[in-house]
């Protein structure tokens, strides 16, 4: 029992350090997701540029160890992380410095270099990108996670309890395979209590450059019925928007031209999260 | 009492903690799994050390592991760095077009805890498994294909398996050694995405069981292949070989114009650059065809419901290879 006595003090300190961390920071919002490669790294990118676009200060934290995407989406992927008196100092795209993007890509030599971590080490690397970065003063934290109700989940909601986050972005693609994983993870957003902001259908239909004519290539609608089973808002359907897909591969996620039906689409969701009241965090 | 206290180790293995001060770069933390025998401790003054204070001795589970696994002729497991790239409409694919020969028994185990899709694909929702004095009894789609998945095992479909590493390996670990399967010739492992507790798990259980090999399955964009090569590497460095890469959703053909869009650009050369680069075989390339996803909406075969498909086409290319593949594997 007596190693259970010692290590209180540790948790308290770190709690304290995760307070402060966070203490400038006005929304957290995490982008989840049951299923894998339903587009959480995308969706994530364009909100942070939907806010990006309203003349906000957006932190971009990826919880995915395995596979990181969001250094190779803001074409930051060689970048590395300085450590600072007041802890990890984020990595900055652009020289306005209104964006901040931390990142486990960051932290290795080779792109191609495996994460091969059990749970306890992943727990342990989030527990620190919460509480040691110094993310300065943020209108929104967006955070990144990879798939599954797993370590890296239970982490980050563990460590934001006594931070109280806004809540959840659910992505999800609308056939049946990927809508039973999503509720999987509303059941897990129920049970961690973290509020679901709503559903976002990505992938919805592929407009055909060539002749206009749009499939329904992972069939259609089951995000706004998921929603709706759920009696959560539903964000809205994002196409599959290759020019979008191209961007990301190059590494432009702050995009210059913003008239596509997809920006719209995300300019939508920022304008829900921008309605969201400011939380009262004093306790 | 010991539980509090590797609960207290978990907690605190901050990485400064776990570093000595005098420890080489990208230190695994000398209470991590490949304390002293990670590359990164090559050369290190505690790696000795770290390497030896560790009296655990071999897991006798993986005795009974290697036990049940003599009865399979050839293991495969289906992996990518990258969700949502296809492993389980492979899996299921491979498992159907393995298992037409009525005389080859073909098993599929689902190794993805928190996102099991293979029963909905595989049409088989809503069943259950039973414990004899065997095993775990698979459920069969035919005589000779049968599946396991945590999906059986849950109260509801909608249940999130809110599980820690450990939890995981331990219901993984009776997937390999407690199911009764019999006599099989092929295991298909498909498993989630990434390079964690569920991979190194089946690396540490099926090391000495004579694994057949991994397919790898990616999409074209680099955003994906980054994944995929940081899982090939992984494979390298855990022992698992490798049979070959599949690259899947490459390029749609517009069911109107019939041109084709590429959905999912290669702008750095896709699967088959990477497989050059890597020194793997490229197995082949299967075509996004909405109808694959609806195929696995329902729980149906895709090579039932369209025979004359590209994709249909594309895919016994690949299965024909990796049977290839098993049979000189055995000689």
């Amino acid at each position: 029992w007596l190693f259970v006595c010692c290590c209180r003090p540790a948790e308290q300190d770190h709690m304290a350090t995760l307070q402060e961390s966070l203490a400038q920071v006005k929304h957290v919002i995490l982008v989840l997701s049951g299923k894998g490669g339903v587009g959480k790294s995308t969706v994530s990118s364009q909100i942070t540029a939907a806010l990006l676009r309203r003349n906000l200060k957006v932190g971009l934290l990826d919880i995915d160890l395995c596979g990181p995407s969001i250094p190779k989406m803001f074409g930051v992927d060689r970048q590395s992380i300085r450590q600072s008196s007041q802890g990890w100092v984020p990595v900055f795209p652009d020289a306005s410095q209104r964006l901040s993007l931390m990142s486990i890509g960051f932290l290795l030599d080779h792109d191609s270099d495996p994460i091969a971590w059990r749970g306890p080490k992943k727990s342990a690397m989030i527990q620190k990108f919460l509480s040691e970065v110094a993310w300065g003063e943020l209108d929104f934290l967006i955070i990144d996670t990879p798939p599954g109700t797993s370590d890296e989940h239970i982490a980050v909601v563990e460590n934001l309890r006594a931070y109280r986050p806004d809540g959840a972005v659910l992505v999800t693609t609308p056939q049946n395979v990927a809508l039973s994983d999503v509720r999987r993870e509303a059941n897990f957003c129920v049970k961690g209590a973290l509020p679901i902001l709503g559903i976002v259908e990505n992938m919805s239909g592929f407009v055909c450059p060539h002749c206009a004519e749009c499939s329904q290539i992972f069939s259609t609608g089951g995000g706004e019925l998921l929603a709706a089973e759920c009696g959560v808002p539903f964000l809205g359907r994002i196409p599959l928007d290759p020019r979008l897909t191209q961007e990301l591969e190059e590494g432009r996620a702050i995009l210059e031209t913003t008239d596509s039906p997809t920006h719209a689409a995300f300019d939508r969701i920022a304008d829900a999260l921008q309605l969201l009241p400011e939380r009262d965090r004093s306790q | 009492r010991f539980l509090c206290f590797s609960r207290c180790v978990a907690s605190r293995t901050s990485m400064s903690e776990a570093v000595p001060a005098d420890a080489n770069e990208h230190c695994p933390g000398v209470l991590s799994e490949t304390a002293g025998k990670s590359e990164a401790c090559e050369g290190c003054p505690n790696q000795s050390i770290c390497a030896s204070s560790k009296p655990k001795g071999p897991d006798p589970d993986v005795g009974d592991i290697q036990e049940r696994m003599r009865h399979v002729k050839n293991k495969i497991l289906v992996l990518s760095g990258k969700g949502g790239v296809g492993k389980s409409t492979f899996t299921a694919h491979l498992a159907y077009a393995l298992a037409k020969d009525t005389s080859v028994n073909v098993a599929v185990v689902d190794v993805d805890i928190c996102g099991p899709s293979i029963p909905k694909i595989m049409g088989v929702e809503g069943e259950s498994v039973h414990r004899s004095s065997s095993g775990w009894s698979p459920v069969y789609l035919e005589d000779n294909l049968s599946v396991m998945s945590v999906g059986f095992l849950l109260p509801s479909a909608d249940e999130a398996v809110i599980w820690r590493g450990p939890k995981k390996n331990g219901l993984i670990k009776q997937f390999l050694k407690d199911v009764d399967w019999a006599e099989l010739d092929f295991l298909i492992v498909d498993t989630p995405p990434g390079t964690s507790d569920e991979h190194l798990s089946l690396a540490q259980y099926l090391s000495n069981c004579d694994l057949t090999g991994a397919v790898v399955i990616t999409t074209p964009q680099e955003v994906s292949l980054i994944d995929v090569r940081k899982e090939i590497n992984f494979c390298r460095k855990v022992g698992i070989p490798i049979i070959g890469v599949v690259e899947n959703m490459s390029g749609f053909v517009c069911p109107n114009c019939q041109t084709e869009s590429m959905i999912f650009p290669a702008t750095t050369g896709g699967a088959a650059r990477m497989a050059e680069e890597m020194g793997l075989n490229l197995l082949g390339k299967v075509p996004l065809d909405p109808r694959i996803g609806r195929a696995c909406d329902s729980g149906k075969s895709f090579f039932d419901e369209h025979p004359k498909a590209a994709a249909t086409q594309a895919f016994f290319e690949i299965i024909d290879k990796i049977r290839q593949f098993c049979a000189v594997s055995h000689q």
